[in-house]
């Protein structure tokens, strides 16, 4: 394995040192750095980028097995590089969905294949994703895999004598159950956030759903984790279980922290996004809710669509933008730029906290002598443009196009090998 | 810029006007005075007030707007539609004066009398004009003319009433002057 | 205005136009001959993905009055039922040269889609989308509600106007609400609290739940339809007490002023929200909304079709 020495590169606290890797491992840390490996070491020199601990996502839609024609694990793999990831949760709602150990092992192997970041596949709570039957999430826990987050997500686990179960299941192997919590029956149709734009889609079906998972988490003494928050009602409910100390945990896309329902005004389906796009109010409680610790980390929802899909009236688009490219631009625009995070707590919220939750055990290390060397460089003073066509991914419904952002990736490592260097994805270890 | 016609000039060629139309169709029982807004609706006015006053009888007057018979709209802004008014007693069998202000390419004309075929048959269609200045681009022919005004083609004829202008005058303004 | 997607577009100047061009409109429909050369050579297509005997026919007669050729495109049956996508449609269209596309969709907002693509060139008009807009039925409103109470000039300022029914998904009702009250009329919204949608009280409307308190201070009642499948939805126990509580009938006729008169969108649930008594009687002026729906299409026609495609235009021959 090649060395590396990390020249220019400030730590999250303001520190500035030199990186030495060697053998996928961080070997010495120093602001010049005394070591036998430093001379037969390639030298990388950052130009003052921030050094953060690899970005790690809960909550990204690969699309393989079934719609490898919006994106595959390896195309996927690309995008979350040079967005800085270096870890990714595949999301069940493939075809076949992930409900078994055969499929979940297959997407692992594919994330391996690929080589750019690791892939964990999430597996579904029920079969098929029908809110019915539990799968074997046992056999999945026990595969190869080694999934820990399952999730229907897409769909709610609504039945809650089946999410009762599901939590006191996954307590077996410290799994945890990720809901998408929209109430079914209170959003039947629904296109558009319930407000003053449309009508439709409430909030309270929403918050009802987490009411009721942190209760039932509580109550059964398990892990609780919500997707995509969106509503200012959800972030005060997961406060005050927290304060109770619930086990529940929460995430918020880099979407939701920036755009509002005035976007869907336009009836442009880039827009249209499940859980759908709410008030400024909302937007607002949401970074307060990320700043403060409610919500613990920043999620993609990456969630890749064809052209086909979003090339016509707003009723019959998909739902889902894409978000790996541009999430930690996004939130450093809408949280550093703003005061409301420092880039240790950027490090928290898209590292440390994810990778605990996921218990992704080589990942979200802290940036120390000893740690596996998954990092993330950002430059947070170059801007950039966002070109929907030249993202990796393989689909291109980005909702940022065109706008220039803060901030850019300069580098990613994986596991001690630079997947992306000067902005420009390089051959992984073992890329196809 | 120079003046083609004063008040004056206007006043007696609108009371020769009156007294052609009268001795054409003998009388005034079967007429119907149809101004082309804006100015030709004011002289239509004008002449059917002195036509009354000659005759001693009212006379019949209305307003013909040809916006939607235009053939020129696609090569310009749109146009706001004025009324068309038509008298009570109708076109049908009777001899329609048409009145406009400036005779030129004789489209207007075009567009007034397909206008008018839209409502009925008059019996006859007549047509009177303050100014003709030439240049016409369509068959068609005055039957009663205030003042014949030799122009070229750039020059811009302006009529002003006091009805909407302040003052009675024609104006002759050189090419490219607005 | 290059396209007519919402009652919102329309400036208090612009709405005030279309009303007063739509009443030198309704001139020609009253004449011996219904027709006028104003766009001939004109290409307007009918896209309907959504059934509309009524709208549809309204528009097909406005536009051939002005000469213009129709071509109707229904989806049902076509290869849009097929699952030919509305960017496929329109382009089909594009290339069959057509200037305008009045659409009709059960999609809230795909006229503005339509018009935001670079699918098609022409003019789009909104004929109803989803439970979003239906601007023209507002203007035939408005036009209809001038006639009658404000000797067919000016705007509607002084007037109380109630809507009743089903707001919550009424397009006709968010398009009036929009018009009516930019035009200076006080627009009232009655409907039982589940057929209001939320943040109501941000529209420039005034809200009841109670028809009778209403019903002596308005000029003009708007009464909706109550689609059958809302009775399966909850939004309210039974059609009797719907009608009970929110139908109009004899006895809240004699609670009118002597003047108001009566409408509806149509078509109507007789016995629902509306008797035969009240939809027939003198004051309603029901029948005649339909022939004003040509004039004030014609009107929207002539002022977004037969101008100068853009403002620009070279000084060219000016006829006099």
């Amino acid at each position: 394995m090649t060395k590396y020495l990390l020249e220019g590169a400030t730590l999250p606290d303001g520190a500035k040192c030199q990186i030495l890797i060697s053998g996928g491992v961080i070997v010495a840390m120093e602001e010049s750095i005394l070591h036998p490996d430093v001379s037969s070491a390639r030298r990388i020199d950052l130009g003052g980028a921030i050094a953060l601990p690899g970005l790690v996502d809960l909550h990204t839609h690969l699309r393989e097995p079934g719609r490898e024609d919006s994106e595959t694990v390896a195309s996927g793999s690309r995008s979350a590089a040079v967005g800085g990831f270096t870890a990714v949760s595949a999301m069940a709602n493939t075809f076949p969905v992930a409900d078994t150990a055969g499929v979940v092992e297959q997407v692992f192997r594919l994330g391996q294949a690929a080589g750019l970041c690791d892939v964990f596949p999430i597996g579904a709570v029920t079969q098929g994703l029908a809110g019915k039957a539990l799968a074997e999430l046992g056999a999945m826990a026990d595969s190869e895999a080694r999934v820990r987050i399952f999730s229907d997500d897409g769909n709610c686990v609504f039945d809650p004598m089946v999410m009762r179960r599901a939590l006191e299941y996954v307590k077996k192997f410290d799994g945890v159950i990720a809901q998408h919590a929209q109430d079914p029956s209170l959003t039947v149709d629904a296109q558009m956030n319930e407000g003053s734009v449309s009508s439709k889609w409430p909030s309270v079906a929403e918050e009802a759903i987490i009411a009721r998972d942190v209760l039932l988490a509580d109550h059964v003494g398990s892990r609780v984790h919500i997707c995509h928050l969106t509503t200012a009602g959800g972030v005060d409910i997961v406060r005050w279980a927290k304060a109770r100390g619930i086990q529940v945990t929460a995430e918020v896309t880099p979407h939701h922290l920036l755009l509002t329902d005035e976007c869907a005004n336009s009836f442009d389906p880039i827009y249209k996004v499940n859980p759908p796009l709410r008030a400024e109010s909302d937007v607002m409680a949401l970074r307060e809710g990320l700043a403060d610790g409610t919500i613990d980390i920043v999620a993609t929802d990456h969630a890749p669509h064809p052209a086909e899909s979003k090339e016509c009236e707003w009723s019959a688009a998909a739902f889902g933008m894409i978000g790996l490219e541009t999430a930690l631009s996004i939130v450093q625009l809408a949280m550093v730029d703003t005061g409301l995070l420092s880039w240790s707590q950027v490090a928290d919220r898209m590292s440390h906290a994810p990778a605990r939750i996921g218990r992704y055990a080589d990942h979200g290390q802290p940036i120390a002598i000893g740690s596996t060397a998954n990092l993330t460089f950002v430059n947070p003073s170059l801007a950039w443009r966002v070109d929907r066509d030249l993202v990796l991914s393989r689909s291109k419904n980005t909702p940022f196009h065109g706008m220039e952002l803060p901030g850019k990736v300069i580098a990613t490592f994986f596991r001690g090998e630079p997947t992306v260097l000067d902005s420009i994805l390089v051959r992984g270890p073992r890329a196809i | 810029m120079s003046i083609a016609l004063s008040a004056a000039d206007i006043s007696r060629a609108l009371t020769r006007i009156s007294h052609e139309i009268l001795e054409r169709n003998g009388g005034c029982e079967s007429l119907v005075l149809m101004g082309i807004p804006t100015r030709g609706a004011f002289l239509s006015q004008r002449l059917a007030t002195i036509i009354e006053s000659i005759e001693k009888t009212d006379v019949s007057v209305g307003t013909l707007d040809i916006t939607l018979h235009r053939d020129d709209l696609r090569l310009r802004p749109i146009r706001a539609l004025v009324p068309t008014l038509v008298p009570k007693s109708g076109i049908e069998g009777k001899d329609v004066v048409l009145v406009d202000d400036v005779f030129f390419s004789g489209r207007t004309i075009r567009a007034a009398l397909d206008a008018l075929g839209e409502m009925g048959r008059p019996r006859s269609v007549q047509l009177a004009v303050l100014v003709d200045r030439g240049h016409r681009q369509l068959p068609i022919r005055a039957d009663y003319v205030g003042k014949n005004l030799p122009t070229s083609r750039g020059e811009v004829v302006k009529v002003r009433l006091s009805e909407i202008d302040g003052a009675d005058e024609v104006l002759l303004e050189p090419e490219g002057s607005k | 205005m290059r396209h007519l997607l919402s009652a919102s577009d329309l400036s208090y100047t612009e709405a005030l136009s279309i009303l007063d061009t739509a009443a030198q409109m309704a001139r020609v429909s009253d004449g011996p001959i219904k027709k006028l050369p104003t766009l001939r050579g004109r290409t307007i297509v009918n896209l309907f993905f959504e059934d509309s005997t009524r709208t549809r026919i309204s528009f097909e007669a406005a536009a051939k009055r002005l000469s213009a050729d129709v071509i109707n495109f229904s989806a049902k049956g076509s290869s849009v039922s097929k699952g030919e996508s509305l960017k496929d449609t329109a382009q089909t269209l594009q290339a069959m040269g057509a200037d305008a596309v009045i659409i009709r969709h059960s999609a809230s907002g795909a006229p503005q889609r339509l018009a935001d693509s670079e699918w098609t060139s022409g003019v789009v008009i909104n004929a109803g989308d989803g439970t979003h807009e239906h601007p023209t039925q507002a203007l035939l409103d408005a036009f209809t509600i001038r006639k009658h109470l404000k000797v067919g000039v000016g705007d509607l300022s002084g007037l109380t106007i109630a809507i009743v029914g089903d707001i919550l998904h009424s397009r006709v009702a968010r398009s009036n609400v929009i018009l009516l009250s930019l035009l200076g009329a006080q627009v009232i919204l009655v409907a039982p609290p589940t057929l209001l949608p939320l943040g109501v009280e941000n529209w420039s409307a005034q809200i009841s739940y109670d028809l009778d308190a209403v019903l002596p201070h308005v000029d003009a009642v708007m009464m909706l339809r109550v689609q059958q499948e809302r009775m399966n939805d909850f939004f309210f126990p039974t059609a009797r007490e719907y009608s009970h509580y929110f139908g109009l009938n004899s006895d809240r006729l004699a609670l009118l002023k002597k003047s108001a008169i009566i409408m509806h969108p149509g078509p109507m649930n007789r016995g629902l929200e509306i008797t035969a008594a009240c939809a027939d009687s003198a004051r309603s002026v029901i029948v005649e909304q339909v022939a004003n729906g040509v004039s004030v299409q014609m009107a929207v026609l002539y002022l977004l079709l037969a101008g100068a495609p853009n403002e620009n235009v070279e000084s060219g021959e000016v006829l006099s």
